[in-house]
């Protein structure tokens, strides 16, 4: 009778958390396969429009983008509320797009050089004059590989 | 005196939840779900300035004309029309499955793999936008002529080779392409005569 103890205040069993790093790693792989790292400052607001006939972009190594769009709060005091455009990360003119697009462009390895493709992040309600002025500078620039970037929509 | 073996004290891993919180953490703020996805479009070559725009001798029955005006509405061959009917009025006159007078000319030529296919090899779509109309209309103009052409190939790929376009390999791919060719012209402003 010695072998049995008169219990003493029974507790309640704390939760066993053993497994929670295992949760919580579950969420960061998540995170790590879903997204990819920003690169970019994005300096401009931007939504672009939807449409259904969508394709993935590919070769991103031989990829420039160039967002459109009204500049976010902490710039508005430089550049104003005008739409302004962004090359990789900087704000540019129009006239300045054909430059950089040859530093970009100076990147590539030689045989990739005519396989550029810019990606286009537009904001939907940016005027098609705009627009057209950029695909005018791309052509002059020899950057024939468009893609419109949009999201799904629903129907 | 028996000497015990000592229990060696396991890691104490109550800390392994906090690194994980921190890598989480980590991700959360530097990276972002971007959409990647879009439309992609090949540009004609830039036109030197002192070249003279030949303008191109198109027959009035293989050109269709597509407008979108400053308010955005669009219109086809000078009628208004839904974006929904854009579609299907870009099917048939991509295809002219009835050879009608009215819509493109069909060309018969041999293929290899399928023998004689009459197609219309001259068709033209051209697209006259207004430089105020918004970028979401041009995009769902855009979206509405892919999916015909998209459709259209389907549709050919499944009689011919009881396949789906996107299954089909490079070959056969580029046969339907040039029997349904991306033929999208864009004319600039809206009403600028070369």
């Amino acid at each position: 009778m010695s072998r049995f103890r008169k219990t003493e205040a029974r507790e309640v069993p704390s939760l066993n958390t053993a497994s929670l790093p295992d949760l919580i790693f579950t969420l960061l792989f998540f995170f790590m396969i879903v997204t990819n790292l920003r690169e970019v400052d994005l300096k401009v607001q931007y939504k672009v429009p939807d449409a259904t006939e969508l394709q993935k972009l590919e070769n991103k190594s031989l990829v420039t983008y160039i967002y459109v769009g009204k500049p976010e709060k902490q710039y508005q005091e430089e550049v104003g509320t005008n739409v302004c455009i962004q090359i990789n990360d900087v704000l540019v003119s129009l006239a300045d797009i054909p430059v950089y697009l040859e530093m970009e462009r100076a990147r590539l390895r030689p045989d990739d050089k005519d396989k550029m493709v810019v990606s286009l992040k537009i904001d939907k309600d940016v005027k098609m004059g705009l627009v057209r002025d950029i695909k005018e500078m791309l052509r002059e620039s020899s950057v024939l590989t468009v893609h419109y970037v949009a999201i799904k929509s629903e129907n | 005196m028996r000497i015990r073996k000592r229990k060696i004290p396991e890691i104490n891993s109550s800390s392994s939840a906090d690194i994980a919180f921190l890598l989480l953490i980590f991700f959360l703020i530097t990276t972002s779900m971007d959409p990647e996805k879009g439309i992609y479009r090949r540009l004609p070559p830039a036109v030197s300035k002192e070249a003279v725009r030949e303008k191109m001798d198109v027959r009035e029955r293989n050109l269709m004309t597509i407008s979108i005006d400053a308010d955005n509405t669009v219109s086809c061959n000078d009628e208004k029309t839904d974006i929904r009917e854009l579609k299907p009025l870009a099917k048939e006159f991509i295809a002219n499955p009835d050879d009608e007078p009215f819509l493109p000319e069909k060309v018969s030529e041999e293929f290899e793999g399928i023998g004689t296919v009459s197609y219309t090899k001259n068709h033209v779509i051209v697209l006259r936008i207004n430089d105020n109309s918004d970028y979401q209309t041009y995009i769902s103009v855009q979206n509405e002529l892919i999916a015909a052409y998209d459709e259209l190939r389907n549709e050919f790929s499944q009689k011919a080779f009881k396949e789906s376009f996107q299954n089909m390999n490079d070959e056969k791919k580029e046969i339907v392409r040039k029997i349904f060719p991306q033929k999208i012209a864009e004319q600039e402003g809206g009403g600028e005569t070369p």
